[in-house]
């Protein structure tokens, strides 16, 4: 750390509280290093969306003139964030990665971004998604590719990954990213970061543009796990604007993330999930990907844990069960897209009625992956077919979450790739959507069952980021943290440096 | 589970309004047959006498008091609309020339 603009895109979230709490840094001198970074790199990487510029100056300037009058100020005074775009931000624009919402401002704000603005945390901007999060490669998005940092000709993964890839490439040392099958935790594993999904419930969904509202939650997306576990202890805890939120208090993240780096896991029980990869399991999973996955799993047994094996046979029904539930549901939320309150309106030329606008604004504002779930939807809801389709892969839910049970009976966590492959070539699957969601399979039971998981990398296979997901009952969010944070400190300390410290600067950075 | 035909996809385009075009009609009916093949498998599932499941902490009658909250003004409604006159949001007709 010697203080120059630079260097503070390098330091992560603890760091600068740290900085900025002791008046080492103004606020804006981070949002300035970090903007004169975006305005660098941005074009190369394709994070964001949307760049609050000026209005992020302010907002730090702002923090500075209250530190200097002596206000009381909480920890992340001054910290930069970025937001997935499909969280709601007055007054900013936020399209869901769609042009049916281009150049829409929200009048209100969504709990998550009201609760980072009051920590005192500043705004960058938005970053690029999957359009209404469908996607695994946010290549879906209706604006802009987004670049994997580690390799510029690979995806960033998604729905999220504008965000991942903002946080990966110095842009932003943490953001928001959202996870209705493996959105936050997929992208997080291909560009060598931390993410983590909340028991389903426990952040508010108030002001995120719905995809699946049975599965989507925010989440954090950041360089560390102690980073992650205090951005979730912000954003967390219940709302009564949400009626799906938990009324029960968050656990101790941050303190379990500190604990897990101490680095004891004697007595915890980690079960690895044998559909998931393991033996008899590993059609598409590639060599490097379960190699990196023992390998964290021996050095989390050589910290104490006792690691055995379960099974969880349902788990094999998770795919399809998703892909009959997200696009019912998506159809069903994508109707209020119909050119009348907000958006877009095509064709309204007088001599066309509500019905024709209606449909013409919807071909014209919505993409092929969205139209092809909204077709999908309605067709699993018809009459006739709700039972078969809908109603069946709810029910396989429940035996998803029985096996959950069943395993959580036996083990403290369960443990996976969190996805089967590397980060893959941009272009490489945008044809073949069977291709695509095989993306999230290791991703979506936990969705499915409402479960909370983090992914946390687990090291490199040929030059590029592998991740581990910890899985964990409902609520007990903390031990995802406390076992990614063991896992974490373990490697970074045998490494002697953090995985990201491997990216390097960009040519041009100091 | 049925596969889906080029027929079938016209009528959920026309019921999920959407004017898609005969190039999207081949596409999509391809695609949409592929991924139905993908979850078929959901079908075969032993779930007979399994309940239903949406959220991992059951909630049920989540009640909030009966009280006046602010809520978004007129003007700031219409600003976000796309077409709006005289203080209200404008629709196309909703009636054809005849009714």
């Amino acid at each position: 750390m010697t203080g120059t603009s630079s260097d503070l895109t390098r330091v992560d979230v603890a760091g600068l509280s740290r900085l900025l709490s002791s008046g080492e840094v103004s606020a804006v001198e981070v949002t300035r290093a970090h903007l004169d970074r975006i305005a660098a790199d941005d074009g190369r990487l394709g994070a964001y969306l949307h760049v609050e510029d000026d209005a992020a100056l302010a907002a730090a300037a702002a923090v500075d003139q209250a530190r200097a009058t002596g206000a009381e100020l909480g920890p992340l005074a001054g910290v930069p964030v970025a937001l997935k775009d499909l969280v709601v931000t007055e007054g900013v624009p936020t399209t869901s990665g769609s042009k049916i919402l281009e150049g829409w401002l929200p009048p209100y704000s969504a709990t998550v971004a009201t609760r980072l603005a009051e920590a005192g945390t500043v705004l960058l901007g938005k970053t690029n998604m999957d359009e209404f999060a469908m996607g695994s490669s946010t290549e879906n998005s209706a604006y802009q590719v987004t670049r994997n940092p580690w390799d510029t000709d690979r995806i960033p993964g998604g729905s999220s990954g504008g965000s991942s890839a903002a946080v990966a490439g110095h842009l932003a040392p943490w953001s928001i990213g959202t996870d209705t099958g493996g959105s936050i935790r997929q992208p997080a594993a291909v560009t060598g970061i931390v993410g983590h999904k909340p028991t389903y419930g426990s952040v508010s969904r108030y002001g995120l543009i719905a995809f699946s509202s049975s599965l989507d939650q925010a989440g954090p997306m950041a360089r560390t796990v102690l980073d992650a576990a205090v951005m979730h202890e912000v954003i967390g805890g219940h709302d009564p604007r949400d009626s799906t939120s938990i009324d029960t208090p968050l656990a101790r993240l941050a303190d379990a993330a500190r604990e897990g780096a101490a680095g004891d896991l004697r007595g915890v029980r980690v079960g690895v999930v044998r559909e998931l990869g393991g033996e008899g399991h590993t059609d598409g999973y590639e060599p490097g990907v379960l190699a990196r996955t023992r390998e964290a799993i021996e050095v989390l047994a050589g910290l104490g844990a006792e690691v055995t094996e379960v099974s969880c046979p349902s788990f094999d029904l998770a795919l399809p069960a998703y892909y009959l539930i997200a696009p019912s549901e998506a159809s069903s939320n994508l109707a209020r897209y119909e050119g009348v309150r907000f958006g877009l309106r095509a064709g309204d030329d007088g001599s066309r009625d509500l019905d024709e606008v209606m449909a013409l604004t919807r071909e014209q504002g919505f993409g092929p992956e969205v139209k092809r779930r909204i077709i999908l939807g309605t067709y699993a809801l018809s009459s006739g077919y709700y039972d078969a389709y809908y109603g069946q892969a709810q029910k396989v839910r429940t035996l998803i979450t029985r096996d959950f049970g069943a395993a959580f009976a036996d083990v403290d966590v369960l443990v996976s790739p969190t996805m089967p492959t590397v980060a893959f070539p941009i272009g490489a699957r945008v044809d073949d959507p069977i291709a695509m969601y095989a993306a999230d399979l290791c991703t979506l039971p936990a969705s499915l069952a409402g479960l909370p998981a983090i992914s946390v990398p687990s090291g490199l296979s040929d030059g590029l980021p592998v991740g581990l997901q910890v899985m964990a009952p409902a609520l007990a969010d903390e031990r995802c943290y406390r076992i990614a944070a063991a896992l974490e400190a373990a490697q970074d300390a045998a490494r002697g440096h953090r995985l990201l410290d491997e990216l390097g600067a960009p040519a041009g950075a100091a | 589970m049925s596969s889906i035909s080029r027929e079938d996809v016209a009528h959920l385009a026309r019921l999920s309004r959407l004017a898609v075009t005969d190039e999207e009609l081949d596409r999509f009916a391809g695609q949409l047959d592929q991924v139905l093949a993908a979850v078929a498998r959901v079908g075969e599932a032993a779930v007979a006498d399994v309940p239903p499941m949406t959220h991992a902490v059951p909630l049920t009658n989540v009640l909030r008091p009966d009280e006046v909250t602010p809520s978004l003004s007129r003007d700031v409604v219409l600003a976000g609309a796309p077409a709006a006159e005289d203080g209200r949001i404008r629709v196309p007709r909703i009636l054809g020339d005849a009714e």
